[in-house]
């Protein structure tokens, strides 16, 4: 790694936050929890999701300690189910979905687009109260017992045969997509009418189309698994029938509406990840996106595509060959938009001048990360080879590899891009750059071998599998605890960064895009005066003019 | 898109009026009162659009088990009865008239003929809600709630209810089939169900409207908030101008 | 309340201007009568048989009662959208919005149904 970086700081001796700022505007547990600002908002979120990441990390600690053995020893069976399904559920409907759009998102998108505030701040606010609720919700249904149905609350066993906490769990998840639908709903409406003059829609930072394509999805797609829930509810508590088969429903009915939502629920986990992403690789190569308009375009057809696809999660369980292969060509078409983006990084890259600060080392973790998980996505939407490796851990691997080699570290990636202008303090970057690596090498370690264990056969959401994919499991646990450690570290730092950090000033990384022209942390009404975009996205020219003419302007 | 120039034409325009005099109902993070009913406008649409895909599930439900199990729900759609099914569809196609004449009083400022149409609106909506109840007691004595007292008799032997038999002349209808009128009743109670609950919050927010009309909070250019509730309104008619048809009207003859 | 009053008709010199069309009462009344005749027809089809269609090709029926009665509900809806919901008079934005509605239900509906309507097909 060169020692060459683009990170400039004002001189330390004289910089100091600046005394009036989103923190500091108005003080008291009231002006918190009562707020408007969105950066406020999105600060609240940053606390409640990384709370929820540590109990989902916990639970995936314990399910890799449990299969570290063969025998289901550390916990019975049953145990081991429940432990699995709430991993499932807290890292899919209280980290992910929320991670990007919730604290990133809410934080920058009205900055993005030169706007005061989200369209909607009380909504926003309600949004976050949202969350909570579900959260308690959730840590209800933990401490009273759990559920052991999987996340995927699969039809009969969550409405017939488990006599577990699945009604608590399912509430809990209706509130939280209610919480996601607001946030997309307010993007979206941001985004349409809260634009400055000037900021046409292709002068957008890509991080913003990517919110928005993921907003479509928050808005049309959560509905209906509100309804699924609901169904599930009153299938548990009356008996409605529409899933039972002796009563003349059809458990697949489940299924079908269940994956209508939670497979579009995937694209609006990572697409707000990409969007960071696309920012940080310009902003590291000093080069605009190469073909913004296929990126911006493509988010759209991820959105859209996306919406076609969700029988390719029940190839197996019933459903017509001739479904099977209406979905299974459209899966195949909805690879070739992420692929797009993936060449236009790539291509941003090249000739660029790269630096290797932190959030570039995620950034370069998930490009490769998310390409395999990607292309086993292609390989899994295949039914061919489908039949085989569904329901094994190469399921597993595949949505971990696009889920945390690619969704968490381009979050850990915006997080430290973002966190100077957050906070106004600068991370530690060698200790994070070594955090990176730690992740980038845990994860490895912890998920490579899962494809293999799935090639190999061995079936997921097992407590006791048989002895020869020992080794490759505690291959697999070996890394997850050196994954733990490259997660705890920006615990530590970051929250070390925010009374020891160096002063950030307003740009240090000297990024394009309107937040950077900003004082850290920003104000409340994040600019003095409404701006005018006379410039496009990425223009790093222009910013060099800025620059020469704030030196020449003294 | 066109939506950026109407914007910037806006901040232009009111760029001119200087920062203190926006009407009191202007929130700060809006340029113009323009941007903001515009807003909050595609909001609410962006929000009825939740609840499409919302109902939309239930929708499905019902595709799929009126399809596999017709004869059941040809006859146990023949319990329903068709006059006050009717009734209550002209009753909300009314509350919808009387809805968009409150909007059109609230933007023509007239608050007397405002607090006229929301009054009547909501006098509508509780007939609604009345002829519902009317109908749901009459499930509850013949035996027809889902799960909880249900009763298969009337479909085995369509004689035994001799108000609709003499009407539509059923025939009996094989155990197994009969058992799916069941399904039928639950997804009606569903969907009217949950058609009633957002009839009920609506009719809540209905009430409170009134009192605010009546106070000028609507005649003095800030007709937003009754246009908004105005689109959800006539949102919940959408819904039961489908929900009448596909569990009234399957098949009469 | 006088202020009120002489406003009374004078739509273009109201406030909202051109973007914010206010649509008049024969407007609305209009379409009332409209819906209310359009429930009457719906009930009278559902009285009469109005038979069967099958296209032998594809092995597919179409029942004509539902298919009016849905088409009746369309049209119904079509109106309240159009003319009580105001989106004739709407900016492109909600148009679009509400079509992209419609084409998400499609969605679910129509893939939903490629599964169950080729169930009975059996195998290749």
């Amino acid at each position: 790694m060169s020692a060459a970086t683009i990170v400039t700081l004002p001189d330390q001796s004289t910089a100091r936050i600046p005394k009036m700022n989103f923190l500091t505007k108005e003080n008291g547990l009231l002006s918190w929890l009562l707020t408007g600002d969105h950066k406020r908002i999105a600060t609240l979120y940053l606390i409640s999701i990384t709370f929820f990441f540590f109990i989902g990390g916990a639970l995936a600690g314990l399910i890799r300690l449990e299969l570290l053995t063969p025998q289901s020893d550390l916990m019975a069976a049953d145990t081991y189910n429940k432990v699995f399904t709430m991993h499932g559920v807290i890292m899919v409907f209280f980290f992910l979905v929320p991670s990007v759009p919730a604290t990133i998102g809410n934080f920058l998108i009205p900055m993005m687009v030169g706007a005061k505030d989200l369209a909607l701040p009380k909504v926003n606010l309600l949004s976050w109260y949202l969350y909570v609720v579900a959260g308690f919700m959730a840590i209800y249904t933990m401490a009273s017992g759990g559920v052991d149905t999987g996340w995927t609350f699969t039809t009969p066993l969550s409405t017939h045969y488990l006599n577990t906490h699945v009604i608590s769990t399912g509430l809990a998840i209706f509130v939280a997509g209610f919480s996601s639908i607001f946030t997309g709903l307010n993007f979206i409406v941001t985004i349409h009418k809260m634009r400055c003059p000037g900021m046409t829609w292709f002068r957008l930072p890509l991080f913003v189309w990517s919110n928005y394509a993921a907003s479509i999805l928050m808005v049309l797609g959560t509905p209906v698994l509100a309804i699924t829930l609901v169904l599930i509810v009153l299938e548990r508590t009356v008996g409605i029938g529409v899933f039972d088969p002796a009563k003349g429903g059809d458990p697949l009915l489940f299924q079908h509406l269940f994956w209508f939502y939670s497979h579009p629920a995937v694209y609006i986990m990572i697409l707000p990840g990409m969007g960071v992403i696309s920012e940080v690789v310009s902003t590291f190569s000093r080069k605009r996106v190469f073909g913004y308009t296929a990126v911006a375009f493509s988010s759209v057809a991820i959105a859209v595509f996306g919406f076609f696809v969700w029988a390719h999660h029940m190839f197996i369980m019933g459903i017509s060959n001739y479904a099977v292969l209406v979905f299974s060509l459209l899966t195949m078409l909805v690879a070739v938009p992420s692929a797009i983006k993936i060449f236009n990084w790539a291509f941003t890259l090249y000739k660029g001048s790269i630096t290797f600060e932190t959030p570039m080392l995620y950034a370069f973790g998930f490009m490769g990360l998310f390409t395999i998980g990607g292309l086993t996505g292609v390989f899994l939407g295949a039914s061919g080879t489908d039949i085989h490796l569904t329901e094994t851990y190469f399921i597993v691997a595949h949505f971990h590899f696009v889920m945390v080699g690619g969704m968490l570290m381009a979050f850990l990636s915006g997080i430290h891009f973002w966190w100077p202008k957050w906070t106004g303090r600068m991370y530690p970057e060698k200790i994070s750059q070594l955090a990176a690596v730690v992740t980038f090498i845990g994860f490895n370690f912890t998920f490579f071998p899962q494809f293999i264990l799935g090639m190999l056969g061995m079936p997921r959401r097992y407590a006791a599998y048989p002895p020869e994919f020992q080794v490759l499991n505690v291959f697999s646990t070996a890394g997850a605890s050196i994954l733990g450690v490259g997660y705890l570290l920006p615990i530590i730092y970051l929250t070390w960064s925010l009374k020891y950090g160096a002063i950030a000033g307003n740009n240090p990384w000297q990024a394009t895009g309107l937040e950077w022209q900003t004082q850290s942390p920003p104000l409340t009404e994040n600019f003095p005066e409404i701006p005018i975009m006379d410039h496009e996205a990425y223009d790093y020219e222009w910013l060099e003019a800025q620059q020469r003419k704030e030196v020449a302007s003294v | 898109m066109s939506d950026s120039t109407v914007t910037a034409q806006e901040t232009a325009g009111s760029a001119q009026a200087h920062h203190g005099e926006h009407p009191p109902y202007q929130r700060h993070h809006f340029e113009s009162v323009e941007q903001q009913f515009d807003t909050t406008n595609f909001a609410m649409w962006l929000f009825l659009l939740t609840e499409v895909m919302f109902f939309g599930g239930l929708f499905m439900a019902y595709l799929l088990m009126r399809n596999w199990y017709y004869p059941a729900f040809v006859e146990a759609s023949h319990q329903l009865n068709i006059g006050w099914g009717t009734a209550n569809t002209a009753v909300l196609i009314s509350s919808s008239f009387t809805m968009a004449m409150g909007v059109y009083s609230a933007e023509m400022r007239r608050k007397g003929a405002l607090v006229f149409f929301l009054v009547l609106t909501f006098i509508l909506g509780l007939a609604f809600l009345g002829i519902k109840s009317i109908e749901y007691s009459e499930k509850w004595e013949k035996f027809h709630i889902p799960g909880i007292r249900y009763s298969t008799s009337a479909f085995t032997n369509p004689q035994s209810d001799p108000e609709v038999y003499k009407e539509y002349h059923d025939k009996p209808l094989p155990p197994d089939m009969a058992s799916k009128t069941e399904l039928y009743f639950f997804l009606y109670f569903a969907m009217t169900g949950m058609h009633a609950l957002h009839m009920i919050i609506g009719i809540a927010i209905l009430g409170f409207m009134i009192f605010r009309a009546k106070n000028d909070a609507y005649t003095t250019g800030h007709v937003t908030f009754v246009e908004n509730f105005g689109l959800y309104w006539h949102f919940v008619d959408i819904i039961w101008i489908f929900l009448f048809p596909l569990l009234y009207l399957i098949s009469r003859y | 309340m006088s202020a009120a009053n002489a406003n009374q008709g004078h739509e273009q010199d109201h406030e909202h201007d051109s973007e914010h069309h206010i649509v008049g009462p024969m407007v609305y009344l209009s379409i009332v009568l409209a819906l209310l005749f359009f429930t009457g027809i719906t009930v009278w089809a559902s009285y009469i048989d109005l038979g069967e269609t099958r296209l032998f090709n594809t092995g597919l029926t179409i029942f004509w009662n539902p298919v009016v009665a849905l088409a009746i509900a369309c049209t119904k809806m079509v109106l309240v959208v159009l003319f009580f919901m105001h989106v004739k008079y709407s900016t492109k934005l909600t148009k679009l919005t509400v079509l992209s509605g419609l084409f998400t239900f499609i969605a679910l509906i129509g893939m939903t149904l490629t599964d169950y309507v080729s169930r009975a097909w059996g195998r290749w």
